[in-house]
């Protein structure tokens, strides 16, 4: 699956998380948690996890994570990568 | 036992975590209305994961799907449905139609993967005149029908009157509604209290209800579980009649007598089926023997 635009997913609420895609080169992933020293490397995994479902090979997932758990995190990232992958 | 279903909207990550513990018999994660058209695929996700990783244990769960002439319903139950929700609730439901062309999308669902089919069961929201009208031949459109449930404020839009704390203008469908699904051997369950902070008034209307014959009632705040549920819930001046009917036909069975009375009244099948019901509803509440 191509990314071709920018695209967000996920709302400011309590747990819940902001993820941002834009097109990129390789998979760059960048993680903002309150929790990031005792979740970032899961919240990452799940993110990658995701992106290799969907077949991504090729974006910059953003996350702003505040407190969400990790069923949202994933929902949220995959929300944020079909948006991103379709014609507006 | 569905004293209560509460309204969860689908794409509140909060309130779907915490679904299972706010006291709800059933919990409704909303596609519908709750979610803007923009976020319907969003919700639509979220939810589907919901369902998927966490344990709502001792809650049924209910998915209200969009309504079958929008272009979300289809993708709606794709998500939803083979993650064996307990029940679908359908919107704007007018005919019988409507349930057969629903219910065979979940069976073709159910087939292609897998899963028992029929298991899913239906309850749809009747919130139209027309719906109103034609609740019976709704409530025996299919095996997967549960109950029949009425949604006040699109059907009174629909009847160009003013929806009052009263009541008196849906007096007619709640009637109706409620006879439909009994004929058809079926549950009814009654219209959210839209006032959040009129305790009084949710009270009020939810003991209208149960006199009506209602089983229960949808809520749309975790503040009004409590109230719905103390009313439809036996009381123990309840449960303890309903026992002494059941020892007064031992006794007369005992003494050989072919009619029994319990102060004063003769105790006929209506009671005991009455009886029957209130110590199965105190069984299904509070657990052990009654």
């Amino acid at each position: 699956m191509n990314i071709i635009r920018n695209a967000i997913a996920g709302t400011m609420e309590s747990s819940d998380l902001i993820v941002t895609v834009t097109p990129g080169s390789g998979l760059t992933i960048d993680i903002q948690s309150p929790v990031k020293r005792q979740f970032g490397d899961s919240i990452r995994r799940s993110a990658e996890e995701i992106a290799q479902d969907l077949g991504v090979t090729d974006a910059v997932i953003s996350i702003e994570d505040h407190g969400a758990l990790d069923c949202t995190i994933r929902a949220r990232i995959e929300t944020a990568l079909l948006r991103a992958s379709k014609e507006e | 036992m569905r004293r209560t279903m509460l309204f969860l909207p689908g794409n509140n990550a909060g309130m779907l975590a915490n679904g299972d513990i706010l006291g709800a018999d059933s919990i409704i994660l909303d596609l519908e209305d709750a979610v803007s058209p923009d976020q319907k695929d969003s919700a639509r996700i979220l939810v589907r994961n919901a369902l998927k990783y966490l344990n709502y244990r001792g809650c049924e769960v209910i998915i209200r799907i969009n309504d079958i002439e929008t272009p979300y319903w289809e993708d709606d139950l794709e998500a939803v449905l083979p993650l064996k929700p307990d029940v679908i609730m359908p919107t704007k439901v007018s005919g019988a139609d409507y349930i057969h062309r629903l219910a065979a999308k979940m069976t073709e669902i159910e087939e292609k993967n897998g899963m028992e089919v029929g298991k899913t069961l239906i309850i749809p929201l009747l919130e139209t005149t027309l719906g109103i009208e034609n609740a019976f031949e709704i409530a025996k459109a299919d095996p997967r029908m549960a109950a029949l449930y009425l949604g006040a404020e699109d059907y009174t839009a629909d009847l160009r009157c003013k929806r009052t704390k009263e009541g008196t203008e849906i007096f007619y469908a709640r009637t109706r509604l409620v006879n439909a699904a009994r004929a058809a051997g079926i549950e009814a369950y009654d219209t959210p209290w839209t006032d959040v902070d009129d305790m009084e008034g949710l009270q009020k209307d939810t003991e209208l209800a149960k006199a009506l014959g209602y089983t229960g009632k949808a809520v749309i705040n975790p503040r009004h579980v409590d109230v719905v549920n103390a009313v439809f819930s036996p009381t123990e001046a309840e449960i303890n009649y309903a026992k002494e009917v059941f020892a007064a036909i031992e006794e007369g069975k005992r003494l050989g007598k072919g009619a029994v009375s319990l102060r004063g009244k003769m105790i006929d099948k209506p009671i005991v089926e009455r009886a029957r019901q209130v110590l199965e509803n105190a069984r299904a509440i509070y657990g052990g023997e009654f």
